[in-house]
């Protein structure tokens, strides 16, 4: 059995709590509109002071999946070496959770990532930018449903010759 | 013609004379954002020491370089800030594409990644490997002086030839078996 009053905290306060361990680690999996109190409920009141890593899976090739996108929270304790991952599911076309920069501060640019490459608005973020393509670029290229070669965007440029007045 | 002329005078063309400057005096500018760069590195370090054939000389601001050396993968974020370096480059200026990244994009066929400057650039000289070994960028530097020292002018008139921005030979007029000889598809000569 799991032995983490964090966890037993988290499934006093959300019904629909979905918790599993595996060699150990222990993730637990909740409703999008719950997510935020959860998260702050961990930073606030059980340590997890580390946002590790925060990412996001695209499920639309999935066997047997039954939602889109899957957001994933790595959390750990720095004080008793806890670690906890907190997932939740996304569906178009409500692709959007509040941010948890408030909370943890290193979450800007994780969050930045992931509406750069999947699409997904965090409402509240700072700085809703994209962070690695280009501000122009116009779609969500880790999403499934774009081809890896792209829609041409690596062809749209000028071509200098050498007759180019300089 | 000799007995019209006075001991110790010499005659020749300008243009080789010119030709005969620049070839020895390549400056190169380092484009490198890859693995090809650790070569382009080892090629100008003393081991394999491109200072041997006057092209040691690296600069690192595009205003004082006349050879840019394009080693590694360019993504469709850097290629306007490649394209912005060459254009402020003087002229005469060459292009070394250095890679299978650089000239073909190599194994990134991904959204992301320029298949090849030649594309948006005009290049000069395409060296092939994953890397390309040290002798391999040398070789190229040495093929390019000869390019260098049979087509250029003084007054840099084949800069401005119309024949320079014909489409890469490779992909134009290869001679293909089977095919009609080239002058019966392709007026255009090949160019130098």
């Amino acid at each position: 059995m799991i032995e983490s009053a964090a966890v037993t905290d988290l499934a006093q306060r959300i019904t629909d709590l979905r918790v599993d361990e595996f060699r150990g680690d222990v993730r637990v999996v909740l409703p999008s509109t719950e997510l935020f109190a959860a998260l702050e409920v961990l930073k606030q009141q059980h340590g997890f002071d580390l946002l590790v890593d925060m990412t996001c899976v695209d499920y639309a090739l999935y066997r047997d999946a039954t939602d889109r996108f899957g957001l994933v929270y790595l959390l750990a304790n720095t004080q008793t070496n806890e670690r906890l991952t907190v997932r939740t599911f996304l569906n178009e076309p409500q692709l959007v959770v509040r941010s948890v920069v408030a909370l943890w501060p290193g979450a800007n640019w994780l969050e930045r990532e992931i509406w750069d490459m999947f699409g997904i608005t965090f409402d509240g973020h700072p700085d809703h930018r994209r962070i690695l393509l280009p501000q122009e670029f116009s779609a969500h290229p880790l999403r499934k449903d774009y081809p890896l070669q792209g829609r041409g965007e690596r062809h749209h440029f000028p071509v200098i010759t050498r007759g180019t007045p300089t | 013609m000799s007995e019209y002329l006075p001991e110790n005078v010499a005659i020749g063309q300008l243009d080789a004379l010119a030709n005969w400057c620049r070839k020895n005096s390549l400056w190169p500018m380092p484009f490198a954002t890859a693995c090809c760069g650790i070569e382009l590195m080892a090629t100008g370090a003393s081991r394999h020491d491109i200072a041997r054939f006057g092209a040691e000389v690296f600069r690192f601001s595009p205003r004082q370089c006349d050879l840019m050396i394009v080693a590694g993968r360019v993504v469709m974020k850097m290629l306007p800030v490649l394209q912005r370096i060459w254009q402020q480059m003087h002229e005469p200026k060459w292009c070394i594409s250095m890679g299978a990244c650089a000239s073909t994009g190599g194994v990134f066929d991904t959204y992301s990644v320029v298949q090849g400057i030649d594309r948006f650039l005009p290049v000069d000289m395409y060296v092939p490997g994953c890397p390309p070994r040290p002798e391999q960028l040398i070789q190229s530097v040495i093929d390019l002086q000869d390019q260098i020292q049979r087509g250029g002018t003084v007054d840099g008139k084949e800069f401005q030839l119309d024949s320079r921005q014909l489409p890469k030979r490779a992909l134009v007029d290869l001679p293909i078996i089977g095919a009609p000889p080239a002058s019966a598809i392709s007026p255009a000569g090949r160019h130098a």
